[in-house]
């Protein structure tokens, strides 16, 4: 298929093939692909990343993690060791150039998008709408509720690729506190900041 | 030597843009281009240049522009009475520009965008292999007051072709823009299809190179969110308060809305040449749906 597909786009359930229609026509790309699907039973594993995400949960960033706990009538703490918890999936990338949809939010957290959406959110800010839960890859508008935020570039256009995680790879929220956080924010901005991660099975 | 020219004054929305950033939507990272792709590829052809190279677009009201060396120009899309150095100039044709000339525009009489090609493109930041301006993905998000931007050489040699092209006045002023069905097309009633297809729509305020949405209220459908997945220009989505959203070359590569209809590329450059209060319908007469499978308009 390799001749005729100029790119593809994951999204939870789905995968947007986009072909060269002067190449092959409409009929045959649908008999290649469902022959790809009968041999679904082989898996090909490519994605197998863990990526920790440092994430400072302090009142400077989680504008609306105090009115969440008492939404959800648990402390601060709770919610943040809720948050840390699960090992999220990341499905695919979308919305917004390096914005990482995840998958596995805790039920008691999700959280409906607020009302009014703000006109500024900050790059990096860590985010929970419904059942999802994500991270601003830039200021940008937005409606979700902000827990926190996270010193780490989630899309650098001057490299490739310009996004680290990959669709089946997993996501670890790790808290880290204001001082940590600038630390790190610097170590960013001069380029010599490694990101976590680990191999999972 | 670099050539350049010197922007004096912005207009509403310049950028430079070219045919588009593929290859990168995996990343989140959308198509962008030229809104009205067959007025910047003409362009490009009155100028023999290579279709894919960089142009400016322009849209409602037109920048103010130095220019520092020689150069071959062109003005194509709608017409907002270009002038070169005080003097009217004619669209889809060749000028010769020479240092110190300044172009600018006034009234916009037809359509919405206007295009300017320059001889060998426009030499500005190549980012993800293309030249489109998009908020971070290059630096500058529109072309702005002071800005200085390269253009390719002059060859003192190049001939300046006398050819006029006419485009077709259908080009801006078509009403009804052809489209094929969306992947939750099955989702609209038949109340829907018949209004979907026989009312008039009014653009909105709220257009842009990421979508224009559309005035009329439009019912709301039933179970209307859909799990997100893949947007594409021209794709038309139904928002659950019952507006129907165009999307355009800058719109996010996913979306939550269901994907009523599909706009083809034609229609989407007809569209580019739209404004606030402008009228359009959809067509969907002897028309694919959008997986190239021929359609009729009520049948499933």
């Amino acid at each position: 298929m390799g001749e005729y597909v100029l790119e593809t786009v994951p999204a939870y359930n789905s995968l947007t093939v986009f072909f060269d229609t002067g190449k092959i026509k409409y009929s045959s790309v649908v008999t290649d692909l469902k022959e790809i699907y009968a041999t679904k039973d082989q898996k090909l594993l490519t994605a197998n990343r863990i990526w920790k995400i440092p994430v400072c949960y302090d009142k400077e960033f989680g504008l609306d993690l105090g009115n969440l706990a008492k939404i959800k009538k648990l402390t601060r703490e709770k919610i943040i060791s809720l948050h840390t918890g699960p090992l999220y999936d990341m499905y695919f990338i979308g919305f917004l150039p390096g914005f990482l949809y995840l998958g596995g939010l805790p039920k008691v957290l999700e959280q409906p998008r607020k009302d009014k959406p703000r006109l500024k959110i900050n790059k990096g800010d860590v985010a929970i709408a419904g059942n999802q839960t994500g991270i601003y890859p830039r200021t940008s508008p937005g409606g979700w509720n902000i827990i926190g935020n996270s010193p780490l570039s989630f899309f650098n256009v001057d490299e490739f690729p310009p996004c680290f995680a990959v669709s089946g790879d997993k996501v670890k929220f790790i808290q880290v506190d204001k001082i940590k956080h600038e630390e790190i924010k610097k170590q960013v901005e001069a380029g010599d900041y490694q990101i976590e991660s680990e191999i999972h099975g | 030597m670099d050539n350049n020219i010197l922007i004096l004054s912005e207009g509403l929305h310049t950028s430079i843009q070219d045919l588009g950033r593929k290859g990168y939507r995996s990343y989140g990272v959308p198509i962008s281009g030229a809104m009205d792709k067959y007025s910047a590829i003409l362009a490009n052809k009155l100028l023999n240049n290579d279709e894919k190279l960089p142009v400016m677009e322009m849209t409602l009201m037109g920048p103010k522009i130095l220019f520092e060396d020689h150069s071959l120009i062109v003005i194509t899309g709608a017409d907002m009475s270009p002038e070169l150095n005080g003097e009217p100039m004619k669209m889809n044709f060749v000028y010769e520009v020479k240092t110190s000339d300044v172009l600018s525009f006034g009234t916009l009489k037809t359509g919405a965008r206007s295009y300017l090609g320059v001889k060998g493109g426009f030499q500005t930041e190549n980012k993800l292999k293309s030249f489109s301006y998009y908020d971070g993905i290059t630096s500058k998000e529109k072309v702005q007051k002071g800005d200085r931007l390269r253009i390719a050489s002059f060859d003192a040699d190049l001939q300046v072709s006398s050819s006029k092209i006419k485009v077709k006045s259908a080009h801006f002023n078509e009403k009804e823009l052809e489209v094929t069905k969306g992947p939750e097309f099955n989702r609209l009633t038949k109340k829907h299809r018949e209004l979907l297809f026989s009312k008039e729509f009014k653009i909105d305020p709220h257009h842009n190179r990421m979508g224009y949405q559309l005035k009329n209220k439009f019912p709301p459908i039933k179970n209307d969110g859909i799990i997100t997945s893949t947007t594409i220009p021209g794709t038309v989505q139904l928002t659950p308060s019952g507006k129907l959203i165009i999307m355009m070359r800058d719109c996010p590569t996913t979306g939550g809305y269901p994907r009523i209809l599909q706009l083809t590329d034609i229609a989407i450059n007809q569209l580019a040449q739209k404004k606030e209060n402008d009228v359009l319908k959809f067509d969907l007469e002897s028309s694919f749906d959008f997986l190239g499978r021929l359609v009729s308009r009520f049948k499933d």
